[in-house]
């Protein structure tokens, strides 16, 4: 077997095992040299995101991969003395998981060239470094598994890591207590969902995602285990009205670390989308579901946005607007979900609703790192995150403040950046649907637009002040990492539609196709 | 503390240490397993803060050393399921099992004492845990009690 052979075979393994890996030995190689160090978590980052792109690529083109763990092959999902139920740990990686990972690659590689920089004069980088490689194992993790018991367990992995990286500077304990703060409220969203997989198991004796959707009856107990689900992973992906854990560890933790935060309270959301669309679709209410998700969306976008205003932390301002850009995620796949059991509207704009959704999903991670890591910049030269005391960065700080229009512009859904891809869908196929969320998602994006026109204002723009005359550009890898993410910007906002018949598309088909999952994994159903 | 304390704390560690470790070893055949035995003995330690005094028992554990054996413990758990892939197999495949080799006896069926050696990597994995949560569990413990003063016995 070549070496190839070996690495499109294990692909869904390797994710995994590549990182945690990494971790584990990053305290001994730390005991070298710090540069050895570096380039052990870099070239372990980079060849994870290599196998993503390989194992997304493999999924674009011939379909859902499925791989079972300690099996004797990788697609004996069920073995032939268990009774017909699949009780090893399944990764099912299907377009959704796939398109989840590729986001995870991307934000992780530039997030994590940046940190080599903008985290290299603190001490105890090794628990850094391996905290960090722990919460990309648990995003992949979340993404890829096909096996609701492991999900929990990745979300805890994911949960912890954080909570440990929103500590990391320590900042005269108010990061403490932020991490405190999230750390609370994770192991109380991840007992909800311990308690729901409980009720699934109680019920139908197993723990597969697909062996409970296909056995789903949607009982009285379905319905608890719904409501926990969706409460507890609504908390963890921030949306309102349990979204106040955002502000405080979005703006406590290192940007490198929030950057990649974002991408950890996606894999949230793509967790509760899999709950309602891969175990639930049609057996459950769906425009109950629906509604329920697009008022968590509408609640989100608006109470955000008009949170984001009066803030005068830009990090704090940040994390609001990444509460009120949630809210389009939820809105638009909400609305799909609406109208899920119903052929014609689907096909006339709940997919595109859906499609939507999904694409904000990759390009709210792309923007909003970028916007986390240009105020990670700023705070990297000039030692403050106070708007009040910023002021004439645009002379000395011209790349920074180049990236930071692009984000700023993107996220605001001006043209020809990413966020306008995206949002045009949202507002396009939810106008159909209903008019009024429509127009209540374009004033949030206005609303998004005036508050980054301030805070482009109060940062770079008016004369060098004279505290921050010796202000440096930033260095040059935090400059790649940025960099690598702003081009993505640009290059999805000029061609929206090629991302979205390749990727975008195949997810939000796989992610309505209940079927096709079920099938995947237990075969032909 | 006082003599007693101390006198009884020095003859209950091995005790301690004797069955964590017996936890550990017997996990694939009895309740337990690497974490518990690992926590078990790990209280040990507490019993040692305790009784005699923070400052003291941090000149006999080094935190380097505790640290190390969480990552030989780490690295040993993700190692042993990585050979799998290296023998050619799927990743975490009991290749130890039934191999006749180490832990590689296959299991009777029915009732019977409890056979040691069979469960194939299993407990090499519980071996790998359990020296992971020593270490880990004993820096936790060492943080937490780092506040108690050395007072008059």
């Amino acid at each position: 077997m070549t070496l190839a052979d070996f690495i499109v075979t294990n692909a869904p393994a390797l994710l995994v095992a590549i990182p945690l890996f990494a971790a584990f030995t990053c305290p001994a190689i730390g005991r070298i040299s710090a540069a050895a160090r570096n380039l052990w978590v870099m070239g372990a980052m980079l060849v994870t995101a290599a196998i993503a792109f390989i194992l997304a690529f493999r999924v674009f083109s011939t379909g859902t991969v499925i791989y079972v763990f300690g099996a004797a092959a990788t697609h004996l999902a069920v073995p032939l003395d268990s009774g017909g139920i699949p009780i090893r740990i399944i990764f099912t990686v299907d377009a959704m998981s796939a398109f989840m990972e590729i986001i995870c690659a991307i934000v992780g590689v530039s997030v994590l060239l940046y940190s080599m920089s903008s985290e290299s004069h603190n001490s105890n980088l090794e628990g850094y470094y391996a905290l960090f490689l722990l919460m990309i194992t648990g995003v992949f993790g979340m993404v890829s598994t096909g096996d609701f018991f492991n999900f929990f367990v990745f979300l805890e992995i994911l949960s912890l890591a954080s909570a440990g990286l929103i500590a990391y500077r320590i900042d005269g304990g108010l990061a403490v207590e932020a991490a405190l703060k999230y750390f609370v409220l994770s192991t109380l969203g991840a007992i909800l969902v311990l308690f729901a997989i409980g009720i699934y198991y109680g019920q139908y004796n197993a723990l597969n995602i697909a062996m409970i959707a296909q056995r789903m009856q949607f009982s009285m107990l379905d319905k608890i285990a719904l409501v926990l689900l969706v409460a507890a992973l609504a908390m963890k992906c921030g949306a309102v009205p349990m979204h106040f854990w955002t502000p405080d560890a979005y703006s406590m933790a290192p940007s490198s670390v929030t950057a990649f935060l974002v991408v950890a309270s996606q894999a949230s959301l793509y967790g509760l989308f899999r709950v309602v669309f891969t175990m639930y679709n049609i057996t459950m209410n769906c425009v109950t579901v629906g509604w329920i998700i697009i008022i968590l969306g509408v609640l989100s976008m608006v109470v955000g946005v008009t949170m984001a205003i009066p803030q005068k932390d830009i990090k704090r301002l940040m994390a609001y607007h990444a509460v009120s850009q949630t809210g389009y995620m939820l809105l638009g796949v909400g609305v799909g979900l609406a109208v899920l059991g119903n052929a014609t509207l689907t096909s006339a704009f709940g997919f595109m609703a859906m499609e939507g959704g999904i694409f904000h999903i990759f390009n709210h991670a792309m923007y909003k790192g970028l916007l986390f890591l240009t105020a990670g910049a700023i705070f990297y030269r000039i030692g403050t995150r106070d708007l009040n005391k910023m002021g004439g960065l645009g002379h000395t700080m011209k790349y920074t403040m180049i990236f930071f229009i692009i984000g700023a512009l993107a996220i605001a859904g001006i043209p020809p950046f990413n966020g306008f891809a995206s949002k045009l869908m949202i507002y396009e196929s939810v106008y159909l649907f209903n008019p009024i969320l429509a127009i209540i998602a374009m004033v949030v994006s206005i609303l998004t637009l005036a508050s980054f026109v301030k805070v482009f204002h109060s940062v770079f723009m008016g004369p060098q002040l004279p505290e921050y005359a010796d202000v440096k550009e930033a260095p040059l890898p935090m400059l790649i990492g940025m960099g690598i993410l702003a081009a993505i910007v640009i290059l999805f906002g000029l061609f929206p539609q090629p991302v979205v018949d390749m990727l975008v598309a195949p997810a939000a088909h796989a992610l309505a196709d209940q079927g096709g999952y079920i099938a995947s994994v237990l075969g032909g159903a | 503390m006082s003599r007693i304390v101390r006198t009884a704390a020095d003859i209950i560690y091995p005790f301690i240490l004797i069955f964590g470790l017996y936890v550990v070893a017997h996990g694939h055949l009895t309740p337990g397993g690497g974490f518990q035995g690992g926590a078990v003995i790990a209280t040990g330690g507490a019993l040692v803060i305790v009784a005699y005094s923070y400052v003291e028992v941090r000149e006999w554990l080094s935190g380097k050393v505790l640290m190390g054996q969480e990552v030989i413990g780490l690295v040993g758990f993700i190692g042993v399921a990585l050979l799998a892939l290296a023998f050619g197999q799927v990743f975490f495949f009991n290749y130890l099992n039934a191999s006749g080799s180490l832990f590689g006896i296959p299991v009777p069926y029915g009732i019977n004492a409890g056979e040691l050696n069979t469960g194939g990597f299993v407990p090499l994995m519980n071996f790998s845990v359990g020296c992971e949560v020593w270490g880990g569990l004993t820096l936790v413990i060492l943080y937490m009690l780092s506040g108690l003063e050395k007072e008059g016995c």
